[in-house]
This record gives C-alpha cells, structure tokens and sequence, in this order.
C-alpha cells in the first residue's frame, strides 16, 4: 500500500483548499480564514480519503452525508467542495457577494454540497443523529459525518446529542470537532473550560480518538479507525488544529477569530501556502 | 423567493459582468456615509451607569466584543461574568444573579435570545418578575448573514410574553438615554440593541427618551408614519424627502414596544384622516403594526388607510445589507416611494 504516495496527494488537496479559501477571502478582505486554514486538512481527508460522494450528483443516495455545523467556516467547507468539485472554481469569485451560491454562512438551499444551514451553533450533531438514526432505517450503509466546533461544546444541545447518540450506539455517525481553541470572545478554554473532553465523551458512550487536526497521515489512521471500529459506538475524532495553519503571519496573530487581512497581504500569504507545500 | 442552488449566478453563464456588492463583516454598519456616529453607545453607558450603580453586573455567551459588552468588561472587568457560547446557561444564571439581588445585563445576539433561550427567559426570569436586562445585537435585518443571524421575529415572539417590558431604540443618544431608564425599571427588559458606530440622529428633534412612551418627532398633514427602532431613522430621512415633493408627513416615533403608548397613538391617528403608515424592522407579522392595527380597532379608531412596512414573511436571503434593505424595502427610498404610492392610491 503505497501510504507515501496517497498522503503526498493529500497534502496538495490540503494546500488547494487552503489556496481556494485565500481566493474567495481575497473577494471580501476578511472573514472566517483562519479557521479554515486551520481545518483544510481534515477536510482533505473528508473528502478526499474518508467520504463516499459523486461530484457529478451531489443528492446521491448512497452518499456519506457530511454536516457542517459551523456555518461560519462556510469558506472552508466551499473551498473542499470547489476541490471537489462539487462546486465549479470560477464561483469562487462570487463568495459572499449579492446573487451568489456561496454566501457567508453556510446554507442547505444555497450551495449544492452544503446538508445543513449551519452558523446558529450547536444544531449540527443533533441533526447527525436524526440522519444517522434514518439511515439506519433504511438499510444504509452511509455515514454522517458532523464537523462541528470546540465553541459549539458551550451549546447544551450538543450535548443532549452527544447522549443520545451514545443512547442509540450510533456507529455510523463520526463527529469531527475541530478544537482551533479559539472563539468569538478569545481563547475557547478561556471562554468556558470544555476539557477534558476525550473523557466527557467517552462517559457518554463514544469511540474517542484525538489526533494532530494538521498531520494528515495521523488523520488518515483516525477516519479508518473511525469508520471501521468495531464496538457499536457512535465515533468522535477530536482534530486539535492550528487556526491559520500554513500563513505564519497570519498564524501569528491574536485576534484571528474574523481576521482581516490588507490588500497586499494576500499574495503573500498564497506564496506562504505554496512554500510550505514544496518544504 | 430564494432561487434554487443548482441555478449558478446569471454573470458566470453570460460572461457580463456588474459590480456586486460583498457581504463583508457579520456586523456591516447601518450608518450612511455622512451620518454622525457615536461609539458602543451601550457598552459606555452602561459602564458609566455600573461606577454608580453597584447591583450591575455583566454576562454574556461569547459575544461581549460584539454587543459592545466589552467596553463594560474592561471599566469593571470583576463584575464581568463569560457564560460561553451557552444562551440557555446565560439566561438561568441571569436569574440566579438576580434572585441574589443582583441586576445582570447580558447581551449575546437577539436570534440567540428568543428563538433558543425564550423557554428560559420566559420562566427562569420573566414569570418571577425578576430584574435582568436583556440587551441583543443583530435585530431584525441588520447582517447579511442569513436567516441563522437574522432576528425577524424577535418582538413577535417577545410580545406575547407576560412582564416583559420590550424597547428598541434608534440611535445612539436614545440608547444612552435607554440604559440607565431601563436600570431604573423594576423588571426584565429586552432591548434591541444597535452596536458599533450607531447613528446620531435624534438630537435635532429635540428628543428624550421616556420608558413607555412614544413621542412625536415631527408633525404633517399628509400622513402619519409610526416606527420604532433604526426604521424611525429612515422614516425621518422619508419626510424631509417627501417634505420637497409636497407631501406632509408626521412621524411618530415608539421606541418602547411593550407596554405599547397607546394613548399617544390612539390620539395621533384620530387626528385629521391620515393615512397611518406602520414601519418596523422586524416581520409584518406579530410586531409594532400588527400591535398598532389592534390597539385601533380596539379603540374604535379606523384611519382613511392603514399600511404596513416591514419585512415579508420569509426566510430573508443572504446578501449585503444595504441590497437587502433595499430589496425589502427598508431603505430610506424605498419607504418614500411606499409613501407615495400608498398616497396616490
């Protein structure tokens, strides 16, 4: 099995995401980008590795549904399904603008590819749990992911879903929570402690892995391990992310939650992206 | 009517461009490019009112920085409570705090307040008549953010809520005004709250703010517009625009939504067989209109017409505000061509 070269593939589908994120950034001068240079990699793996889909038919039945429960990183989840190309790469000019298929916070009648209407938080994995619970009834094989936030462990509802899925052993939902441990007013551990929190779902009946959210081969492990656990456990990959991974400068600064970035910043922060895949 | 996603944008197809306007920030501002403005007009009063007022302490779910919270976070950061992104968890310990005999202020954004936390708010604060203050960003159709940030149906939903006082102010010295008004009242308030650079436009008016009452910030023989909120700003551009095409029109401004003034409204659409024009930043249904439209029939009043302007009863689309006012008719032309029409009919 030739791991090297599949992961090499990966990591260029990481840094086009990245690439397609800077672009439709570039359209508004500022937005969600640290967070979705933060999560490019798991969504590399997403999609790319781990989920079942067809460009050409995004509705497909037999499809591995995947949720995205932080609406706000809509830019992240565009910017895999233009790799994907679930969605065409000239619409990336359009992101967030007036008459566009791509508007700012991620929404099902808008973007094909998109399952949910995400951004009022913590909606996400109780929604998985419908779906999971569905596709159960209909004989499927199918998996929903939920891709959801460590902001969003502040949402009760999540955790309401979190115990009934435990509840039901929902071993075809996989929960992705990317832990960038930032948020709205600051730092997420600062905002309310939510750690540990292997162990909270672990309580709750989950499979529990945590991995480097930016090392695509221990991504790699977890959704196989994810998907073909053999417990009837509903599976959470906790993905501790790097907010701004790939832009140093941008890494670099505090307040990253809606960064903005000036004018000539861009090209540099696409030349960064495109350095650090050729290091 | 929201297009279907698998219709790409019409300029991709044609290869003809026109400029679009961009989304931008969550929070765009409402200001014009020449409106005087004034800072977190919340955020400073309330930490001016807090160095007097020693019950007052603050909370919020992971949105002090953008409910202007933060200006209180940092005068009295030790009488500043972070709830987490957690609006239900929020309203309860707002009720503990106050069962305490403390007066919290918490803000997170007004979809997050009623439409999640009404359940809490209703009975852990409202029921107990207890004394918290609750102070939402985002009302109405102020982000282009889409229906998960867009608070349409935020005063319908707090209306029908017993003890709750509602206020929704317009600019930024009525919300300074507000705030130590509503610190006064004994109760729990919902305010919609403008942030950021709020418009400076009441002050030649000669206006002052009193809990419970409407005002009269112009008079005009023509029509009546009553409006609350950041629509009373538009109806006020309206009639100085109409005032040049000939047409005379009054506006009555009622920032206080519940107890609703009643009287004073009741009194101005009796007078002179105007036709009464309702606008509010907020769906058509359930808010200052239809509370307007049942005061009057219940009074026996029946104006020669009565017309609403807000917004339709949808999903609002995604989009930049100022195309989105436009588009449902919130923008200072479009309640002037409204009016007009509506006159001309």
């Amino acid at each position: 099995m030739s791991q090297i070269g599949h992961n090499i593939s990966l990591t260029e589908r990481a840094r086009r995401i990245r690439r397609h994120a800077l672009r439709m950034g570039e359209v508004q001068g500022q937005g969600y980008i640290a967070q979705a240079l933060g999560v490019a990699d798991v969504l590399a793996v997403s999609y790319f590795h781990a989920t079942n889909y067809r460009p050409e038919d995004p509705e497909w039945e037999g499809r591995d549904r995947f949720l995205l429960s932080i609406g706000h990183y809509a830019i992240a989840l565009y910017a895999a399904l233009i790799e994907a190309k679930i969605i065409p790469e000239d619409e990336l000019e359009t992101y967030g603008t007036d008459d566009s298929r791509l508007p700012m916070s991620g929404m099902a009648a808008y973007t094909p590819g998109m399952e949910i209407t995400g951004g009022s938080l913590g909606h996400g994995l109780g929604i998985a749990v419908g779906m999971a619970l569905a596709l159960k009834r209909k004989k499927s094989s199918s998996f929903v992911y939920n891709l959801f936030s460590d902001g969003e462990l502040d949402e009760g509802s999540t955790w309401e879903a979190a115990m009934s899925a435990g509840s039901y052993k929902l071993d075809n939902l996989i929960g992705i929570v990317d832990v960038n441990q930032m948020q709205a007013d600051g730092p997420s551990i600062g905002v309310l402690n939510f750690e540990p929190l292997g162990p909270k779902f672990e309580a709750f009946g989950w499979f529990v892995q945590r991995v480097d959210g930016n090392d695509l081969d221990a991504l790699v492990k977890a959704f196989d391990a994810a998907r073909h656990h053999a417990e009837a456990k509903p599976r959470i990959i906790i993905c501790d992310t790097k907010m701004a991974k790939g832009v140093p400068f941008l890494e670099a600064r505090d307040r990253n939650h809606f960064l903005r970035v000036e004018p000539h910043e861009w090209a540099e922060a696409l030349r960064n992206i495109d350095a650090g895949a050729e290091a | 009517m929201r297009r279907s996603k698998y219709i790409r944008p019409a300029h991709l197809e044609s290869g003809i461009d026109k400029p679009r306007l961009t989304t931008s920030a969550m929070i765009a501002s409402i200001a014009g490019p020449d409106q005087p403005t004034r800072p977190a007009p919340f955020g400073n009063a309330l930490a001016a009112l807090a160095r007097k007022e020693e019950r007052i302490v603050g909370m919020s779910a992971d949105l002090a920085k953008y409910t202007d919270l933060h200006v209180f976070r940092a005068a009295h950061p030790d009488r500043f409570y972070q709830m987490g992104m957690a609006e239900q968890l929020l309203m309860m310990s707002a009720a503990g705090m106050a069962r305490e005999g403390f007066q919290p202020w918490v803000t997170t954004y007004a979809v997050f307040a009623s439409r999640r936390a009404y359940d809490f708010i209703c009975l852990a604060i409202a029921e107990e008549m207890l004394d918290v203050k609750i102070v939402c960003a985002l009302p109405g159709l102020t982000t282009g953010y889409g229906p998960s940030h867009q608070a349409t149906e935020d005063l319908a939903m707090f209306r029908g809520m017993p003890n709750l006082t509602i206020v929704d102010p317009c600019d930024a010295s009525e919300i300074e005004q507000a705030v130590p008004a509503i610190a006064a009242h004994k109760g729990p308030v919902y305010m919609r709250l403008l942030r950021g650079h709020v418009p400076l436009v009441l002050e030649e008016y000669g206006y002052k703010f009193e809990l419970g009452k409407a005002k009269l910030l112009c008079d005009g023989k023509d029509t009546l517009i009553i409006s609350s909120g950041l629509m009373t700003m538009r109806a006020l551009e309206a009639a100085k625009q109409l005032r040049n095409d000939g047409v005379d029109a009054a506006v009555l401004h009622v920032p206080t939504i519940k107890p609703l003034d009643e009287a004073a409204i009741v009194a101005e659409c009796r007078k002179g067989g105007r036709l009464v024009v309702v606008a509010e930043n907020h769906t058509v249904i359930g808010g200052l209109g239809e509370a307007v439209a049942g005061t009057l029939l219940r009074a026996g009043v029946a104006p020669p017409a009565f017309r609403q302007i807000g917004l339709p009863d949808q999903f609002l689309e995604a989009g930049a505000l100022p195309t989105l006012h436009d588009q449902y008719g919130l923008s200072t032309l479009k309640v002037t061509e409204a009016v007009k029409t509506w006159l001309s009919t």
